[in-house]
């Protein structure tokens, strides 16, 4: 098996989802890229947790400033993997500033209530059993979007108000230094002979 | 010779050896990717074939290591339910509940 899967598909197009998927099976990361391609999603797939914070360039080593090319949305994570769990892999992203904000969803075979709920009290978006099928994915990039307008709806929002707050108050000011300057002209005369109008 | 190869498969969905995940991927294929099932597949048997070999080779040794050979069952099982391998899967399952009692005859 090859030592590294990094299969990622370059476009500028920024109104793509793209998602990072971290499986250690090659049968599993065949199926959930195909499931997130066909789901309009640009794929980056990883074959394990350690290879996936090399990615995102979390793994403190300052060589690697992260392999990315493109702002990850989403990462999709396989629960049981030799090395760092899925688990393990949620709790380093939600534990750096820099990833924290990005939905991690975890997929398992198995369906054991502790587990998944251990994974949600982490900060995981949601918790998927396998086989994953195509509604789970669409369902999720659903899920994901709206939450990104949801985001970007506020942000733009607060702008022309802000603007506007902005100007109020710069009048306000403005206003406010005028007439204390025609008060201490009226009460402080500039020059002797100066006769009032 | 399609009718065959759809016979064929039909009896395979009929005895369990597939069920609905089959048809979940063969949804995926499309004009643009008309390999899909093919290579997903190609995928699966080669796996599949590599655990086997593991899995052999473990019984092989005679003292048997219930944790190592239950981890290759749990890939085992993982990818053939990715693929709907039902049968297969279910008989990974009997496997590992043989491992978790240490059941090294069964």
């Amino acid at each position: 098996m090859a030592l590294g899967n990094l299969s990622s598909s370059p476009s500028s197009n920024t109104s793509e989802l793209h998602v990072l998927a971290v499986d250690d099976s090659l049968v599993d990361r065949k199926v959930i890229e195909r499931l997130l391609r066909i789901s309009a999603c640009k794929v980056t797939t990883v074959e394990s947790g350690t290879r996936a914070l090399q990615y995102l360039g979390l793994d403190g080593d300052k060589g690697s400033s992260g392999l990315k090319d493109l702002k990850v949305n989403l990462i999709v994570t396989d629960y049981s993997m030799p090395g760092l769990t899925g688990y393990e892999l949620l709790k380093k992203i939600k534990e750096s500033s820099a990833f924290r904000e990005i939905p991690v969803v975890i997929m398992s075979s198995e369906n054991i209530q502790p587990r998944i709920e251990q994974c949600m009290t982490e900060g995981a978006e949601d918790f998927l059993l396998k086989p994953v099928k195509l509604a789970d994915v669409k369902r999720l990039k659903e899920l994901i979007m709206r939450g990104g307008e949801a985001e970007e709806e506020k942000t733009s929002n607060l702008s022309p108000k802000r603007i506007l707050q902005n100007v109020f108050f710069l009048f306000f000011i403005v206003f406010f230094i005028i007439t204390n300057i025609v008060i201490f002209i009226m009460l402080f005369p500039l020059r002797k002979d100066e006769t009032r109008i | 010779m399609q009718r065959q190869v759809a016979l064929i498969k039909q009896s395979l969905f009929d005895q369990g050896y597939l069920d609905e995940q089959f048809v979940e991927l063969e949804e995926l294929q499309d004009d643009a990717n008309p390999n899909f099932v093919e290579e997903v597949s190609t995928l699966y048997f080669k796996d599949s074939a590599r655990l086997i070999n593991s899995i052999d080779q473990a019984l092989k040794r005679g003292s048997f290591d219930f944790n190592r050979l239950d981890s290759y069952m749990h890939q085992f099982k993982g990818s053939s339910t990715s693929i709907g391998a039902s049968k297969v899967k279910t008989e990974c399952t009997m496997f590992r509940e043989y491992c978790r009692v240490g059941n090294a005859e069964g």
